[in-house]
């Protein structure tokens, strides 16, 4: 029974955390709002003056947003994609009965652990170099021509990149739900002679689809501010062609020193967001009922 | 015994997982290899795999040229102490919610978790100015403080989940008893708790030793972690790759260490408990 002494208590731990989410939550949204109505340069002080929204004009009808819009948008679908289409196998797999899982296990979730920084420098030097890189030298051994990834594909190189990182955390999370799916059910469906495929198609794949969804919007959550790995490989070039919205946003920030219009993107990039984290909240709070 | 596993199965399937598993570490391989070659063999084609010069300078100059350890202390203490704090603010609100729920608890667990889907970079420009006006701009303590709010509601809905499953009778039997809340706390829930509380220990350093937004863009050199000081050798001049390499390894290695014991609870952890 909770008594009103105990009401209070709890309400009482429950304030410090609430409180400084809700003042990390507003006062830097606000103050963006805020500067996305300014004219406002660092390399200019004292001329700030209101725009009203002239800085998402200059934000959205600038060609390096649709550039960097529709490379997000290459970006997080790649690496959805290949995410989820090598982890369910690579899961279905490591379901089997697997001499030394554990181990296999271990070099599986590995990439996971390691900072982005590190795995962008790795594959970009190591592997993906067109001279001295592994991969080059694999491509000559094939009697192919090295590809110079940063040159030549630099979006797909970035991809691959982002891919490596995540797989592990989408196999694991599939992997982790099939090992939670009732054997006798399969058993039961082999038993009546249904084939791998069909037992895999009826009732593999509708147990994964929550899991796949829960992995689609927590990468869509990570994968739309993608930034170390781009930071040091290719610093958005060619051109603009590794360019995303979070790059965009910090180059116009920090390189540019645009406040108004960097904090103008900041808000496009917060209301993106938002349209994935609805769906998220829908689905996890449907989970805490249960 | 559940399926009959044949041996032919058990064969592919060994051969086929390892030798997946071996491709998706390989570049992490690959990398601790290239650390132990001189330069020269580091960039060399062919490349050797094993059968090189094995030296440990590498890792001795890094340390020299480039202060290592300088950048590795600021990674534990951004890390250590974001995660700390993180959890003295977390344990009581989690506490709380978990065992005094409210009709409105839902609902400010779902807030704070929807605080998480913030993009960093929506609000980079205010953070920004704010710490250069407080003179928080490369200091251990600015990020200590943003890497804690950032990941404090994840936090607090591991903690939840972890509180949650602790079985109420229990805390009923105790009260019947006539324990306060503080010795309900201290004797019964902090025993039963501590497995949770590991856990989320665990993946939460984790998570702050490898952020790599905020330590890159409000850190320059003094209180520059490990993620910050990695990518200075991203700079043309610094194409040092057997050094690169050495300098990564020791960055990755004990969170590696950690990551592995952690597998289990990752899961659970970053779904806020959506799978099991």
């Amino acid at each position: 029974m909770a008594t009103r002494q105990t009401q209070f208590l709890a309400r009482a731990l429950l304030t410090p955390a609430v409180g400084l989410l809700f003042i990390w939550m507003i006062v830097p949204l606000a103050l963006t709002i805020y500067f996305s109505t300014l004219h406002y340069s660092l390399l200019d002080p004292g001329s700030e003056s209101f725009v009203g929204l002239e800085n998402f004009r200059y934000f959205l009808t600038d060609p390096a947003f649709l550039a960097s819009l529709q490379n997000t948008l290459v970006l997080v679908g790649s690496v959805l994609a290949l995410t989820i289409l090598l982890g369910i196998p690579l899961a279905l797999l490591m379901d089997q009965p697997v001499i030394g899982r554990n181990f296999v296990r271990l070099m599986v979730i590995a990439p996971f652990f390691v900072m982005p920084t590190v795995s962008a420098l790795v594959w970009k030097n190591l592997l993906m170099h067109p001279v001295s890189g592994l991969f080059a030298w694999l491509a000559k051994l094939l009697g192919m021509t090295p590809i110079d990834w940063f040159t030549d594909a630099p979006l797909l190189a970035v991809i691959l990149i982002v891919a490596w990182q995540w797989l592990p955390f989408a196999t694991l999370i599939l992997l982790t739900a099939l090992q939670s799916l009732d054997e006798e059910q399969k058993e039961a469906a082999e038993m009546d002679g249904a084939s791998a495929l069909s037992t895999f198609i009826y009732i593999t794949l509708p147990h994964l689809a929550r899991p796949i969804t829960v992995v689609i919007l927590i990468e869509t959550i990570f994968l739309l501010t993608v930034f170390a790995e781009i930071f040091v490989t290719t610093g958005g070039g060619p051109g603009l062609q590794t360019t995303n919205i979070a790059f965009l946003i910090y180059s116009q920030a920090l390189i540019q020193f645009d406040v108004g219009s960097a904090s103008a993107g900041g808000l496009v990039a917060v209301v993106i967001a938002n349209i994935v984290a609805f769906f998220l909240v829908r689905i996890v709070g449907r989970n805490l009922e249960a | 015994m559940a399926r009959m596993a044949t041996t032919r199965r058990v064969v592919v399937s060994t051969i086929g997982a390892w030798f997946f598993g071996f491709l998706i570490f390989f570049p992490i391989l690959w990398m601790v290899l290239t650390s132990f070659k001189t330069e020269l063999e580091a960039f060399a084609i062919p490349p050797s795999f094993l059968f090189f010069h094995w030296t440990t300078e590498n890792y001795a100059t890094v340390q020299e040229r480039s202060d290592y350890l300088l950048h590795a202390m600021n990674s534990i203490i951004i890390a250590g102490g974001s995660t700390l704090i993180a959890l003295l603010i977390a344990i009581p609100a989690a506490w709380s919610m978990a065992f005094s729920p409210t009709k409105r608890t839902k609902d400010v667990l779902l807030w704070m978790l929807s605080t998480k889907m913030m993009p960093p970079v929506g609000v980079l420009v205010p953070i920004y100015l704010i710490y250069k006006t407080f003179g928080l701009l490369d200091s251990r303590i600015g990020l200590v403080f943003i890497l804690c709010l950032g990941n404090l509601p994840i936090v607090i809905w591991m903690l939840f989940t972890y509180f949650k499953e602790i079985p109420r009778d229990i805390l009923e039997a105790a009260r019947m008893d006539g324990a306060t809340i503080g010795r309900e706390l201290v004797y019964v829930l902090t025993p039963m708790a501590i497995p949770g509380l590991a856990s989320t220990l665990l993946l939460n350093l984790i998570l702050a030793w490898n952020e790599a937004f905020w330590t890159l863009n409000l850190s320059t050199s003094n209180a520059a972690p490990l993620t910050t000081f990695i990518a200075s050798y991203s700079s043309p001049e610094g194409l040092f790759w057997a050094k690169l390499s050495a300098a990564s390894t020791l960055a990755i290695a004990p969170i590696l260490v950690l990551g592995w014991f952690s597998q289990k609870q990752l899961v659970r952890g970053l779904t806020f408990g959506a799978v099991k």
